[in-house]
């Protein structure tokens, strides 16, 4: 069992696949952030999904996907201490995405394709 | 590449074809020369256990989610990959793996919707799809072809 499923979440959107959960993200949060599969939070959670992830924030709350087998893709919305300290990574990871890219020139584009690094990590 | 590691990466059981093609596919990539691991669901690994009792068929059988949590952690890695899929949630594990890992996948698409699902795969991969649910023989036929071209 993951340690999600120990801890006090809100369930916002079940059973549903891992694209519309994606778009449910990018509409109902204040920031989102893009990971790629694998991304670990929460220490021990690490996220299934087909890049790129959406995490959002809204408030302190982490809004993120949680995948299960048998019943498909659900957004999990956390807000907790632990979820102030991911949304703080988050922002931090973020920034320095956001400096690197105007240091190198990145166009948007390429923030589109698929992560093969597990330290890449960006804002939208 | 007998030798070779290989993964199944199991999902939902609901769909009967997958426990058969699975013990089926495990033996003979076993006896090929492949040493195989068997990643699964709770229920899933389950089936196996019962259906082969004496781990004849699949020697190793491991959990889905901590497997996966190994190959991104590097400890433990695999050349081959055989990701059953009957249901989105299937896709998105497999799609999880193709991000993961150097595994060449080959994605076992099955299930009264199988050619939709293999349409929404975007990770490269080659598929192996069939409509069946309950006979296994056709995706057992496509499956011995394709190990026919593993060992070439």
């Amino acid at each position: 069992m993951s340690c999600i499923e120990q801890m006090k979440y809100e369930i916002l959107m079940e059973k549903n696949t891992f694209k519309e959960s994606r778009e449910f993200i990018e509409k109902n949060s204040d920031e989102v952030y893009y990971v790629p599969p694998g991304y670990k939070i929460f220490n021990n959670y690490y996220i299934i999904g087909i890049s790129p992830i959406a995490i959002g924030i809204k408030g302190y709350a982490l809004i993120f996907t949680y995948t299960k087998p048998c019943y498909g893709t659900f957004v999990l919305s956390i807000d907790s201490e632990d979820s102030r300290k991911e949304i703080y990574r988050l922002r931090e990871v973020g920034k320095e995405k956001a400096s690197t890219s105007l240091k190198d020139d990145i166009s948007l584009e390429s923030f589109k394709k698929p992560q093969t690094s597990f330290q890449d990590i960006w804002k939208k | 590449m007998p030798g070779g590691k290989v993964l199944f990466m199991m999902g939902c059981p609901e769909i009967p074809i997958q426990t058969s093609i699975a013990l089926y596919l495990s033996h003979k990539l076993t006896n090929l020369g492949f040493a195989v691991t068997v990643a699964g669901t709770d229920a899933a690994t389950k089936l196996l256990k019962v259906s082969d009792s004496d781990g004849y068929y699949v020697k190793k059988l491991v959990n889905l989610d901590k497997t996966l949590e190994d190959i991104i952690e590097k400890r433990i890695y695999f050349d081959i990959c055989f990701a059953f899929m009957h249901n989105d949630a299937g896709m998105t594990y497999a799609s999880t793996m193709s991000a993961i890992s150097q595994a060449k996948i080959y994605s076992i698409v099955f299930g009264r919707n199988a050619e939709a699902l293999s349409e929404t795969i975007e990770f490269n991969c080659e598929k192996i799809v069939v409509n069946d649910v309950h006979n296994p023989s056709r995706l057992k036929n496509k499956l011995d072809k394709v190990m026919e071209d593993i060992v070439k």
